[in-house]
């Protein structure tokens, strides 16, 4: 794990992509910090972090778009698959990598609190407990990145499904305006998601009778459950995505000033949940 | 040493490898010979455990690949047939990192890639990009990353493909060196290459073992198709009457006739050597001068074609 820790940090530095990365996250930080607190004298740097989010959308595909499509391009998985590593060590170190680069920038920003502390009054509780919100929401981007570039060979293909889908976990707090509340859309969409489950158990097991027989189970619990208690699925959908916000936990800290615990556990478990997925996409590939 | 057992291998629908079956012992070279596509790359990735079969197992050393891969794939060093180079680094910050990779000890991890560069002579490219170096140049750093630490099996797949002739015949040397204390198996399409330097040759074709054996002996196994090449300085009725005489002929192709002199081709039944004192003697009785003999050993070449011809024709006429 190590080894390939070390040679992926260093290639990023080598073909400029860490080093662009750092610097335009340092610049945008800065241009946010010299605007809202050092000209409006505004002492939250938390504030200005929020702005760096819509940055990371762009900034974070640029960085985790060639670590496994481009390995995949150019064979040189063969050579990690083929050595006594794990496949899980793979996937960490090359993870980590990425980490430790989104790190720096991130260590840079702790200086600001101090520079507006040297100005006059600072929250730096806020100001720090805000940084650490904010680069565990950039490790789970990162993580999103990792696994979309882990599914194709082309790293420009990865980079462009990767801002797309961070865009959408981006904006889904205001998009979730536009998703209906009534107790009928809830119980279709329910049943659609509960299909789409029920399609995927069939392409993996090639088992009708499992798949057929849950989607019958489903479909009857849907519809006696809609019966029944009708006003269960009321804003169940929203209910549901609302509460898988991802920039919801960071705003806590930013705007509510509450120290999250349950919203950083969000983080770590998406965290989790992507290098996972990662790792199974190598296993299938392996197989198919 | 290594057991493939009973190997398939399914893409979508098509039937890549077909139920192979073979064992490699310790101390040999082994080559893999097949026309392009017969499964020789296909079997290589899943004895190193980069892909995994559908069905059947393969065991290094009695380590399934599957279920110990990092104890099994401790004992092999693998070229495929694109060297897997990271193009960003120096040949020497590749052969340090894939030293780490294959977890050499820190204390003997230079010794180990000194020793492995000095071997395929790239002392003079070790600080270059290998974004910069030549297609042989990164042919052998892929070579030095394979044997790099010295595990017990080097597989290499199509090893010599883009060097130039000398380069070749240094690589062949390498590998014979190499076989004095490793099992090595690589794989071929290029069948002087296979003849020359490998103890056991696995002739793969559709995906199944066609035949196996040393050179020798896959010779053998088209015995009784020996044919001799004969010039001799008579016309064809003269030359006719007295190879009626002699027995154990079985076909006779007139290739070049004149008054003087003829060439022509006999295929033997009998042992072509016995044949052919048969006919020097008799020419020389009646004092015709024989010119040429020539007896012709069915080669591998021709083993390798009959056989794997021989399927395509058999497919065909089903």
């Amino acid at each position: 794990m190590k080894a390939i820790y070390k040679r992926e940090f260093r290639s990023y530095f080598t073909s400029m992509i860490g080093c662009a990365f750092i610097a335009f996250l340092i610049v945008i930080g800065g241009i946010y910090f010299m605007v809202y607190n050092l000209y409006n004298g505004y002492p939250f740097f938390a504030y200005s972090l929020s702005g760096v989010i819509f940055v990371m959308l762009i900034a974070v595909p640029v960085l985790s778009m060639k670590c496994f499509a481009e390995e995949r391009k150019n064979k040189t998985d063969q050579l990690l698959l083929t050595s006594p590593v794990s496949l899980f060590e793979i996937v960490l170190g090359k993870y980590l990598a990425m980490i430790t680069i989104f790190a720096i920038p991130c260590l840079i920003y702790c200086l600001f609190p101090l520079i507006i502390k040297l100005q006059g009054s600072a929250y730096l509780l806020v100001d720090y407990s805000s940084i650490l919100a904010f680069f565990l929401l950039g490790c789970v981007f990162i993580a999103v990145g990792m696994f979309l570039s882990s599914l194709t060979e082309s790293p420009v293909i990865a980079a462009i499904s990767t801002c797309a889908v961070l865009f959408l976990l981006y904006m889904m707090d205001s998009l979730l305006n536009y998703v209906p509340t009534s107790a009928v859309s809830g119980v279709i969409i329910l049943i659609i998601f509960l299909s789409l489950i029920c399609a995927l158990i069939y392409s993996i097991t090639k088992n009708p009778i499992i798949s057929g027989g849950l989607e019958l189970i489903a479909l009857i619990g849907c519809i006696v459950g809609y019966v029944v208690k009708s006003s269960f699925f009321e804003n169940l959908i929203v209910d549901i995505l609302d509460r898988l916000v991802l920039t919801d936990v960071f705003y806590n800290f930013v705007q509510n000033y509450i120290f999250d615990i349950s919203g950083l556990l969000y983080y770590l478990s998406l965290i989790v949940l992507f290098i996972f997925l990662t790792i199974q996409t190598f296993q299938k590939r392996r197989w198919s | 040493m290594i057991e493939v057992k009973h190997l398939t291998k399914k893409y979508g629908r098509h039937l890549a490898l077909d139920d192979l079956y073979f064992t490699v012992e310790k101390g040999q070279i082994y080559g893999f010979l097949g026309p392009n596509g017969a499964g020789k790359s296909t079997t290589m990735n899943i004895m190193t455990g980069y892909i995994s079969a559908t069905d059947g197992e393969v065991l290094i050393d009695g380590c399934s690949i599957l279920e110990e891969p990092e104890k099994a794939k401790k004992c092999i060093g693998y070229l495929p047939e694109i060297p897997p180079l990271y193009l960003d680094m120096t040949v020497m910050e590749y052969l340090n990192f894939v030293a780490e990779l294959k977890k050499i000890p820190k204390d003997r991890r230079l010794a180990e890639v000194k020793k492995a560069r000095n071997l395929v002579k790239l002392s003079d490219v070790s600080n270059r990009l290998i974004r910069n170096l030549s297609k042989g140049y990164r042919q052998r750093t892929g070579l030095a990353a394979a044997v790099l630490g010295f595990p017990d099996i080097i597989i290499l797949d199509e090893p010599t493909v883009g060097l130039d002739p000398k380069q070749i015949i240094e690589i062949r040397e390498l590998i014979r060196t190499l076989a004095k204390d490793h099992t090595v198996i690589l794989s071929s399409h290029i069948l002087a290459e296979v003849q020359e330097i490998c103890d056991y040759v696995l002739i793969i074709s559709k995906g199944r073992l066609a035949a196996s054996g040393t050179p020798e002996e896959l010779e053998k196994l088209s015995q009784g198709k020996e044919s001799i090449e004969l010039t001799i300085k008579a016309n064809k009725e003269t030359i006719q009457t007295i190879l009626d005489k002699i027995s154990g002929i079985q076909n006779i192709t007139w290739q070049n006739e004149t008054n003087d002199a003829c060439d022509i081709l006999i295929e033997t039944s009998d042992l072509a050597q016995k044949v052919c004192e048969d006919i020097s003697l008799s020419f020389a009785t009646e004092r015709i001068p024989v010119t040429k003999i020539n007896i012709l050993k069915a080669t591998l070449e021709d083993i390798f074609l009959e056989l794997t011809e021989g399927d395509s024709k058999n497919e065909s006429n089903l």
